[in-house]
């Protein structure tokens, strides 16, 4: 008999966020014939979504509407899903190791008994058995990691799995189903939006990231213009964050987010261990500081000593030339 | 109130980390509280100061950890419990260790639990929420305000850099995030007095748990460093002509342009 694994996804603003494919692309990889259900919770009309899910790669999915759906609190979508997995009896679960996705899933491993590896960035066979990888100590080692029994239960770190090329060919059933979601002990009020919009920076391929080195608020605003010709984001340090010239919704790091882009460019962070925690796996790490001693030209691919005043303005105008 | 802190010991952020045979070499290196747990102690004491009661640190650990809880005494907590299972239990994971807190916890009527958002060394930041789900309490990660009024409590969670105001009630289980608070450094006579309080340590045959319960349900196969990075390319000259050979290689050889 084939496996069963559900996906749990996230719809933020009526779009599926990548690493919900993402997390179906590493459910394959679990198990190349494991039937695929994916799981979709909202206080509106999924249909849409779930059709965009099974495009990339979920067999069938299914979905809960219900008011209380509107926020996310561990207890309304705990209900959900626990409803769920009690009526398919699945083998296993794969989500994003997001917000959510943490908050989320030791509720429901603990109440199922099973064990969970989170913050997954890699995933090998040895023979049908899966081992997963993830960063320890701060990224400063791996460790490989497998299920004594034979529930799997992972979230999966973004932007490191890719997700399976999007097929509208696909066609699978996406079944609505009634969820009473009561009694919650959690509610929430208020949402006070500060991460900006466009590119999400945990999903995002090229950032510029900006520390105390930049100076000041007005300081950044070069490196934003840099982020737009690159089609990227802005982030940023706690050095940063801490001086007031940004938000910390733009931390970067062991306590701010987590990323892989394709191209993190520091500009003016010196590179502390709780930064690099934050950034150490991106693909092409470029770095910009006007101290050659700097920590950060130790995991840079690229690195330029200088004046990031003088840097960034030519920078924008080489990068605008070549994409021109 | 009835307060509790659970604590786990980490390696120092700036230990250099070694492998010996697929584990991490501990030997001689130092370990602090975990940073993020510092700021549950500090909240711990900020609360109870408004409210009254008392505050219980509680880790999971061997000997060693007596240190660690020492310092939170001398931060301002009342008491201390090492569960150490050292002789009892050679693997463990978080379902263990979300297991035997469960039945520490047993008819202890905590008001409010305060936790770690992550451990900075395994970094799952599984144990608090797995510990409120076995506890039937209810829980909130990563906090980065809390207001408690008689049982009614207010929050402020750190989703992403969005902040959720969130309303729920007295007992719960939190999980500390950066900017919830500044912990203090341990006083000279907080230190003195931490010498006296009370430090209770306990196994598990103390807590009525036989070892089936508390079997890992994962393993660890291996634990390596990263491959050796190739060292980075400093580029040199002009500074114009650094900017034109790092688009060059960005687009041409990464092919990240
Ligand atoms: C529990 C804990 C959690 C933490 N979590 C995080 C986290 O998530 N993320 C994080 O980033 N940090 C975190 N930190 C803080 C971290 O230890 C560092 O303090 C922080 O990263 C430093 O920020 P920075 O590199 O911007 O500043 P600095 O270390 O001050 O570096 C500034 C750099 O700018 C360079 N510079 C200055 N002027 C120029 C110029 N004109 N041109 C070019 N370069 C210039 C300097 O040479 C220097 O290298 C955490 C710390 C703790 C204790
Ligand atoms: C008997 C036993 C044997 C173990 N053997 C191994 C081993 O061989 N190899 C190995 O790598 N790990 C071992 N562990 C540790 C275990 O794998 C995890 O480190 C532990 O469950 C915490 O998980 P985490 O680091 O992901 O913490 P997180 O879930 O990220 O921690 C979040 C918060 O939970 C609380 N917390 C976490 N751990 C403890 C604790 N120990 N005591 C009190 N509060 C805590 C803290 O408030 C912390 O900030 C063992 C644990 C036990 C109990």
């Amino acid at each position: 008999m084939s496996d069963k694994l559900l996906v749990i996804g996230e719809v933020r603003d009526n779009d599926i966020r990548n690493v919900s494919f993402e997390a179906i692309a590493a459910a394959k990889q679990i198990s190349a014939d494991a039937e695929i259900v994916g799981v979709l919770l909202s206080d509106n009309d999924l249909t849409s979504a779930g059709e965009e899910f099974i495009a990339h790669g979920a067999d069938s999915v299914i979905t809960v509407t219900h008011e209380n759906l509107k926020e996310y609190t561990s207890e309304g979508y705990g209900q959900a899903i626990l409803e769920i997995i009690d009526e398919l009896s699945p083998n296993g679960i794969v989500m994003g190791h997001t917000s959510i996705g943490k908050d989320l899933t030791p509720k429901i491993a603990s109440r199922l008994s099973a064990g969970l590896i989170s913050d997954v960035v890699d995933i090998e066979k040895d023979g049908d058995d899966a081992v997963y990888i993830r960063p320890i100590y701060s990224g400063k080692a791996f460790e490989k990691k497998a299920f004594e029994d034979d529930f799997t239960f992972v979230t999966i770190r973004p932007n490191n799995i890719p997700a399976l090329e999007k097929d509208t060919s696909r066609s699978g059933d996406v079944t609505a189903k009634d969820v009473d979601i009561k009694d919650l002990r959690t509610i929430v009020k208020e949402v006070v939006r500060k991460a900006s919009e466009g590119v999400d920076l945990s999903e995002a391929n090229v950032i510029v990231a900006g520390g105390r080195g930049v100076k000041s608020a007005d300081g950044f605003k070069p490196l934003y213009e840099l982020a737009e010709v690159l089609g990227g984001a802005v982030g940023a340090s706690r050095g940063a964050c801490d001086a007031d010239y940004c938000d910390y919704a733009l931390q970067i790091g062991q306590t701010g987010k987590v990323v892989t882009p394709d191209l993190y460019i520091a500009v003016g962070i010196s590179g502390a261990i709780q930064h690099l925690a934050g950034m150490s796996n991106s693909k092409v790490i470029v770095a910009i500081n006007k101290d050659p001693e700097s920590n950060i030209f130790n995991v840079a691919d690229y690195g330029i000593v200088g004046d990031l005043f003088e840097v960034i303005p030519l920078l924008i105008e080489e990068i605008k030339k070549v994409k021109a | 109130m009835n307060i509790y802190v659970l604590l786990k010991k980490t390696f120092d952020t700036e230990e250099k980390i070694t492998v010996q045979g697929g584990r991490i070499e501990d030997d001689g290196a130092e370990f602090i509280i975990n940073p993020y747990d510092e700021y549950a102690i500090e909240e711990a004491i900020v609360q109870r100061d408004a409210h009254d009661g008392e505050i219980t640190v509680v880790t999971i650990g061997d000997e060693d950890s007596e240190k660690q809880l020492r310092t939170a005494l001398a931060m301002g907590a009342d008491k201390a419990v090492l569960i150490n299972t050292e002789e009892d239990l050679e693997d463990g994971d978080q379902f263990t260790t979300a297991k035997i807190l469960e039945a520490y916890f047993e008819g202890k009527d905590a008001d409010l639990i305060l936790a770690g958002n992550v451990a900075i060394d395994e970094a799952s930041g599984q144990v608090g929420p797995r510990l409120a789900e076995l506890l039937g309490i209810p829980y909130v990660t990563t906090i980065t305000s809390l207001s408690i009024d008689g049982a009614a409590v207010s929050i402020e969670k750190d989703v992403e850099g969005d902040v959720e105001v969130i309303e729920t009630s007295l007992p719960l289980l939190v999980t500390c995030q950066q900017g919830l608070n500044d912990p203090r450094y341990p006083s000279l006579p907080g230190i003195m007095k931490a010498k006296k309080k009370p430090l209770e340590e306990l196994e598990i045959d103390d807590l009525d748990l036989d070892e089936d319960d508390v079997e890992a349900k994962t393993k660890t196969i291996d634990i390596y460093l990263p491959p050796e990075k190739e060292a980075g390319k400093v580029l040199e000259g002009e500074i114009a002509d650094q900017v034109k050979e790092l688009v060059s290689l960005l687009k041409n050889d990464k092919k990240v342009l």
